[in-house]
């Protein structure tokens, strides 16, 4: 019940509207849920609104979390 | 953004926490069941294959009640249907899930509508309002099912349905909360679950707090976790690593989408425009305080008060119908004496088979394999 | 438990998945009864060597990225007696125009006709046109039956476990086109229909090719199971070898939609012989509209129940696939 997508902000108006890109394809979405977002933010994107934006730094420990794990069984 | 994030599919990554997980679970002395609550979540492990993987791994995967497809009575969705089939100049907007379920009136989808009347299948919740907004002679019905994930979203379309005074638009709400759906589980005692997969875009609205009287009362482990195939296995890895330790806790995998405290923008606007109800869901009976509804000044917008819908939930579901001990994880979906044969997914009997996400529909459609060669 | 009140025609019957199928079966087939029918191929071949189709066309909108009803209307029929060994030759064009169609559009659409027309290289031998009341029919719609010459017929019945399945290019642009134009679900994408003739592939009959089939309502996945249901084997793909546009790609992440069961208007599927598969690829590829042609699975007897489609996925595991049973959705779970 979840679909999100992570997608990058490419335009907001003055009343919390705009738009997001993901491979291209752009969609029109809220962003009244999100405060201080801009354009270049990357966000999920659920039923038409950005429900959260993306953490870099933790996107970053999770895939060196990841890479760790095949580097400890020498793969 | 850092890039593609390749890793969260990448098979070898894949291959190598498959193994961890053997190795873990492989060490414990008692089976290890985990209940992935998210419907979304149930899709993604079947359609990457883990589900097999994972039994292979010593892991069995239970789905749990988060389909909101599944568990919204069928009177609800029969109530949209006569909406569109009954009544002249009615548009009923709908995600597009919810439009497959079958009734004793037929589905959405099959529904004949009236002349002048149409369902129409919407993205967002503001699509819906500018469907009002572009046919002022219409009435526009949107059917607002959802989690806390999906909530936010319809409440605030609601709010600027207010604020813009749309006469034309209301919201058949069946809206759903996920935490005292899982104490409702736990509470009947028989599931056997050893751990959670809690949902990863419910917990970006509520936070990892809701969970935490899991770990503490019931000292059940569990984890929030993202939705590619890595991301799945993490978190369950997180799952075995407090089983073995015996300490129980809400760990958190999804960090970068997930902010422990949740979004408070999103839960300002839930606090402003609902109030909890007791609600009743479909195959789970009734839980306390487990649905939302419209506070005022929005009930106006309510479309069950507006239309005069006199929906009695509850009426039941047909008898030998067995997705309660499925939404529980008692049973699995080949357990039910009425899987593939009465009940499939063109003639289903309860939730489970209905929707894309049921247990058992994705049970019966993405059947297990084992990959040989 | 009963799906739908059978007391009137649903939009659901058109929508090419369970229930158009059980309708043929159930109220077409034993109403006119004969070997030519039965096949339900997508031509049928008569006796004096003619292959013969029909189709209608009732798009909406007519004007997409890419193409329009007219385009579909050549290209949809030639495809339908390509992909059933037939060399196309003539058509005939069906027009049933709603009063109040704005001339420019009706020019539009009959330039794209001609335009197809010679690309396919078929003649528009004879026609028909209609006009009925506003409101009774929406802008246009169009039938084309088409004529062609037996070159091939396939073959299903030689069929054989390592046989080869070639996809000639990427899935599922034109349903997003049409869902461009449509304005549907508030998305803008660069994407164009894939609306083309596939006269290209009639080659490959001759080097040895077995079956072929356009990919059109249901998508790769319907086309794909419906074979499977047919032959004594199984069928087995590889997800990744799935040739995809970014354009679908991204929409369908976005909007949740599965590109496996988008249709296409210019994208085929061929069953070759494995020895022969290689060559077949290389000559598709030659051709500018089979640049991404793959070869993305094949006739398996060792992984699945004869009857099935399987899909590998990309982390290793196992999918069965199954025909569209309903009209394709966006999906918020």
């Amino acid at each position: 019940m979840c679909l999100g997508i992570p997608a990058k902000i490419t335009r907001i108006d003055a009343s919390g509207q705009g738009t997001v890109d993901h491979l291209g394809t752009k969609v029109k979405v809220n962003f009244s849920l999100l405060e201080n977002v801009r354009p270049g933010d990357w966000v999920i994107v659920h039923a038409g609104f950005a429900i959260t934006r993306l953490n870099e730094e933790e996107a970053q420990e999770t895939l060196t979390l990841l890479r760790e794990i095949t580097q400890a069984q020498g793969e | 953004m850092p890039g593609p994030m390749k890793e969260l599919r990448d098979g070898s990554i894949t291959r190598a926490l498959l193994r961890k997980i053997r190795g873990k679970s492989s060490g414990l002395d008692r089976p290890v069941r985990i209940m992935e609550v998210c419907g979304t979540h149930t899709m993604a492990i079947h359609r990457y294959g883990l589900k097999t993987l994972l039994e292979e791994a010593g892991v069995d995967m239970i789905s749990g009640p988060g389909c909101p497809v599944c568990i919204t009575p069928n009177e609800v969705h029969e109530a949209c249907i006569d909406l569109v089939t009954k009544r002249e100049n009615f548009i009923l907007a709908s995600f597009g899930d919810m439009t497959r379920v079958p009734t004793g009136k037929g589905s959405l989808q099959t529904a004949v509508p009236a002349p002048s009347s149409r369902v129409k299948i919407v993205y967002s919740p503001d699509e819906a309002l500018a469907l009002a907004e572009a046919n002022p002679a219409k009435e526009v019905v949107f059917f607002g099912v959802g989690f806390e994930t999906t909530i936010p979203g319809i409440a605030l379309t609601v709010k600027r349905a207010a604020e813009e005074v749309v006469p034309n638009f209301s919201v058949l709400t069946a809206l759903w909360l996920i935490p005292p759906a899982l104490r409702a589980i736990l509470q009947a005692g028989e599931s056997a679950v050893t751990g959670f997969l809690y949902p990863g875009h419910v917990s970006a609205i509520i936070g990892l707090e809701p969970y935490r009287f899991i770990a503490e009362e019931y000292r059940v482990p569990g984890a929030v976790a993202g939705f590619e195939p890595n991301d799945i296995l993490l978190g369950i890895s997180a799952v075995l690593d407090q089983i073995t330790a015996g300490r129980p806790g809400v760990y958190l995998e999804y960090g970068r989408v997930v902010n422990p405290l949740g979004n408070p923008v999103a839960q300002a606007v839930m606090e402003e425009m609902l109030e909890p109800r007791d609600a009743f869901w479909r195959g789970l009976g009734r839980i306390p305080r487990s649905g939302l509804g419209l506070k005022e000044p929005y009930c106006a917008y309510d479309a069950r008060a507006k239309h005069s819908l006199g929906l009695k939930e509850g009426s039941g579901d047909l008898p030998g119908c067995r997705c309660g001990e499925v939404l529980r994880g008692l049973i699995s979906p080949p357990q039910c004496p009425l899987f593939g044969k009465k009940c499939g997914p063109d003639s289903p009997f309860g939730p489970c088979m209905v929707s894309f996400e049921g247990a058992c529909f994705i049970y019966h459609k993405y059947a297990r394999r084992k990959r040989s060669g | 438990m009963a799906t739908t009140k059978e007391n009137a025609v649903s939009l659901e019957l058109g929508s090419g998945g369970k229930l158009m199928r059980d309708f043929v079966a159930r109220h077409i087939v034993p109403a006119f009864r004969n070997p030519f029918l039965e096949d339900l191929g997508d031509a049928s071949h008569l006796p004096m060597g003619i292959a013969f189709t029909t189709d209608s066309y009732v798009v909406d909108p007519i004007f997409f990225p890419g193409g329009d009803i007219g385009t579909l209307a050549v290209n949809g029929t030639v495809n339908d007696l390509v992909v059933s060994g037939a060399l196309p030759q003539f058509l005939s064009l069906a027009l049933i125009l709603e009063e109040g169609l704005p001339w420019s559009d009706l020019e539009k659409i009959l330039r794209s006709i001609k335009r197809a027309a010679s690309r396919a290289d078929v003649r528009v031998a004879g026609g028909d046109t209609k006009v009925v009341r506003r409101g009774q029919a929406d802008k246009i719609y169009i039938n084309t039956s088409g004529v062609g010459l037996t070159v091939a017929r396939p073959r299903i019945s030689l069929i054989r476990p390592g046989d080869r399945i070639i996809l000639t290019g990427t899935l599922g642009e034109h349903s997003l086109a049409v869902m461009v134009a449509r304005e549907e679900f508030g998305f803008e994408s660069r994407v164009r229909s894939d609306c083309a003739p596939l006269n290209y592939l009639l080659p490959i009959w001759e080097m040895g090719a077995l079956w072929m089939r356009d990919i059109t309502r249901g998508g790769l996945a319907t086309i794909l199971s419906e074979l499977a249901e047919k032959i004594p084997h199984a069928l087995l793909i590889e997800e990744e070898k799935i040739p995809l546009s970014l354009a679908v790609r991204g929409a369908s992440e976005l909007l949740g939609i599965d590109p496996l069961y988008l249709a296409c208007e210019g994208r085929a599927i061929i069953v070759a012989p494995q020895k022969k598969a290689g060559t077949m690829l290389s000559k598709i590829r030659k051709s500018p509209l089979g640049r991404r042609a793959a070869i993305i699975g094949r006739v398996d007897d060792r992984t699945g129940r004869p009857g099935e489609l399987l899909l590998s996925t990309m982390t290793g595991g196992l999918r069965l696939l199954e025909p569209l049973t309903s009209e394709l959705l966006p999906r918020i779970c």
